[in-house]
This record gives C-alpha cells, sequence and structure tokens, in this order.
C-alpha cells in the first residue's frame, strides 16, 4: 500500500475534461485480470501525469498527460469502458 | 445525448469569497459565492486552481461540504503544511476575494436520499468534510433513514463540525466518535483506530445491506474497507474516497 496513492475520485475533473461526461460512475474491465470496477475506485497514483491502476490486479489501466493544453489518454489497459446506464 | 455532453462540459469560473470559518488548527471552511453554479449532489468536488504571477498554475480537488443551496457553496480544507494550494486557501484567503474553480465533479462517492438508507458513514479526520454534505442533505430535506456516522479523530479538538454534529444526531442519525491520540478527561467513548469491533458495534450488520462510505487519508481507507469486507459487507456497496500527501 502506498500512501501516495489515491482513487479516481481525485482525477473526476481531469476525466469529466478529457471525455466530456462524468466518469467516475464510468464501469472499466481490467484487460489483465477481467475485474470491473467503477472509475471512481481504482487506483491512482499521480506524478507527471496520472496513473490509474486496477484495484484488483494493480495493473496500468490507463495513463493520463496533460501537456500544453492538450490533454492525452492511453486506455491500452483497459478491455472495455462503459458509460453509466442512465 | 447532446444536451448530456453540453451540460457535462467543464469550465473555469470565478467564486467570491464571502467568509471563512474557522473549525479547527488548521482546518477552515471557505464559503463562496459561484455566480454560474448548476447545483450539485452531496459528495461530490470541485477543483480549484492558483496561478501565480509567473504563470505557473497549481490545482487540486477539494470535497463540497454544504448540502446543494443555490449559489452558496462551502467548502471545508485542512492546510497541510508543505501544501501548494492549502495554505494559500486557509492563511491568505479573505473575503472580497475570487478564486478560480470548476465543477461540480464527481458522481461515484455520492449520496442523495433517493438512494436511501440504511447508511454508514466512516471518516477519518478531514475525510468527514462529504459525509457532512450526505448529513446535511439528509437534514435539508428531511430523510428519516437510518444513518450513522463514526467518525475518527486525533483529539477532541480536532473533531471537524463538533457542534452542528451534536445538534443534528437524533431521529435517525447516530453520531460516534474515537479518538486516536488523546482524550478530554471523563471519556467513555472510544479510544482506538477503527476497526472490525468497532465497525460490528455501531452497525449497522452487514446482513442490512448499507450503503457504506469511507474518506479518509489512504492508509485509514485501506484499514476500514479490509475491516468491512471482513465483516461480511459486499464490496459494491463500500464506496470509498482517498485523500493523500499530494492532496495538499
Amino acid at each position: 500500500m502506498d500512501a501516495l496513492m489515491l482513487d479516481g475520485n481525485a482525477v473526476a475533473g481531469l476525466l469529466q475534461e478529457a471525455f466530456g461526461t462524468e466518469m467516475t460512475t464510468a464501469t472499466g474491465i481490467c484487460d489483465a485480470c477481467g475485474a470491473g470496477q467503477q472509475v471512481g475506485a481504482v487506483r491512482v497514483f499521480r506524478s507527471a501525469g496520472v496513473v490509474l491502476r486496477c484495484h484488483e490486479c494493480g495493473s496500468v489501466l490507463a495513463k493520463i498527460v496533460v501537456r500544453r493544453a492538450q490533454t492525452c489518454v492511453d486506455l491500452r489497459g483497459l478491455r472495455s469502458l462503459a458509460p453509466p446506464a442512465d | 445525448m447532446e444536451g448530456a455532453a453540453l451540460l457535462g462540459r467543464l469550465t473555469w469560473q470565478l467564486a467570491d469569497v464571502v467568509h471563512l470559518v474557522p473549525e479547527t488548527a488548521g482546518v477552515k471552511t471557505l464559503a463562496l459565492d459561484v455566480p454560474e453554479w448548476p447545483g450539485h449532489r452531496a459528495g461530490q468536488h470541485v477543483d480549484i486552481r492558483l496561478t501565480a504571477e509567473d504563470g505557473y498554475q497549481a490545482e487540486r480537488s477539494y470535497s463540497i461540504a454544504s448540502a446543494p443551496n443555490g449559489a452558496r457553496v462551502e467548502l471545508t480544507v485542512e492546510r497541510l503544511d508543505d501544501g501548494e494550494v492549502s495554505p494559500y486557501l486557509t492563511d491568505e484567503l479573505h473575503p472580497g476575494d475570487q478564486l478560480e474553480l470548476r465543477g461540480p465533479v464527481g458522481g461515484y462517492f455520492v449520496w442523495e436520499a433517493a438512494v436511501g438508507g440504511p447508511v454508514l458513514l466512516v471518516g477519518g479526520g478531514s475525510g468527514v468534510v462529504p459525509l457532512m454534505a450526505m448529513i446535511r442533505e439528509r437534514a435539508a430535506v428531511g430523510s428519516d433513514v437510518d444513518m450513522r456516522l463514526l467518525l475518527s479523530s486525533r483529539t477532541w479538538d480536532d473533531v471537524i463540525y463538533r457542534d452542528e454534529l451534536e445538534r443534528l444526531a437524533g431521529s435517525g442519525l447516530t453520531v460516534t466518535h474515537t479518538l486516536t491520540r488523546s482524550r478530554p478527561e471523563g471519556w467513555s467513548g472510544y479510544a482506538r483506530r477503527v476497526d472490525a469491533e468497532m465497525l460490528t458495534e455501531v452497525g449497522p450488520a452487514a446482513g442490512d445491506r448499507p450503503h457504506v462510505y469511507v474518506c479518509g487519508p489512504t492508509p485509514f481507507v485501506e484499514a476500514v474497507a479490509t475491516a468491512l469486507v471482513s465483516l461480511g459487507h459486499e464490496a459494491a456497496h463500500i464506496k470509498t474516497e482517498r485523500f493523500g500527501p499530494t492532496g495538499g
């Protein structure tokens, strides 16, 4: 357990900016272990960018970097990312 | 769908600082007037952005403490000594100043009356802030759902919202404190970190399938969530929100 770890709630604004809609209630499936989780519950590590990791197996789900007002989103660790059904 | 996408768009706006209220040592509530505020749900956040004279910007996310109430938004901020943002908010800000913010954001760690109960709220230190928004929302809409707050603080003087919690308790809301560092003389309440035995005594039982919200520093949230799962609470019913030393 890392004391610097946060969770998906902490990047709600960043995600909403990138996706144009509320994303913490979206469900992501980890490509490595198949676990499904709401984005608000994933592990988040912040450094130069933001890294989202699976709360079950710790694999990287997504990486987000903001540079010169451009938001780059890498979702290769997600098998799927489904918006909340409403 | 087009409308929903537009609603989801986030823009920075200027909020007016109306007043500042000291809560405990190092913790202040900022009352803000946000002219274009679209309303919020209990448990949501705002992002605050500070810009230095040289253009350097720092952004942090803060939980909203108030129940939805027009253009008024209250944040409760804990000063972190080595933080980039919180010392400015707690020490430098004055009524009449302006602050750049966007929000509300988030939707995962949210409770509203329609969610129903029973509800168990477990807070560590300033982790009580989004939980307080839920307690205030319950009171504001006159809900009588079974809601229980277990709040861990270092000392009695560190208990945020202490008097208001005392006033609101009753008619379905219970408030239980545990003090981890020191206790006032004659203290008969809990005097240790939150554990499975304490969670069992505070309840509700896992079989009652309560909605559980846990907010605090990362180690606190991990320990409480693990204890809840060991008591048979379904992971899907436990919503967590962690803040860490990077949150300053």
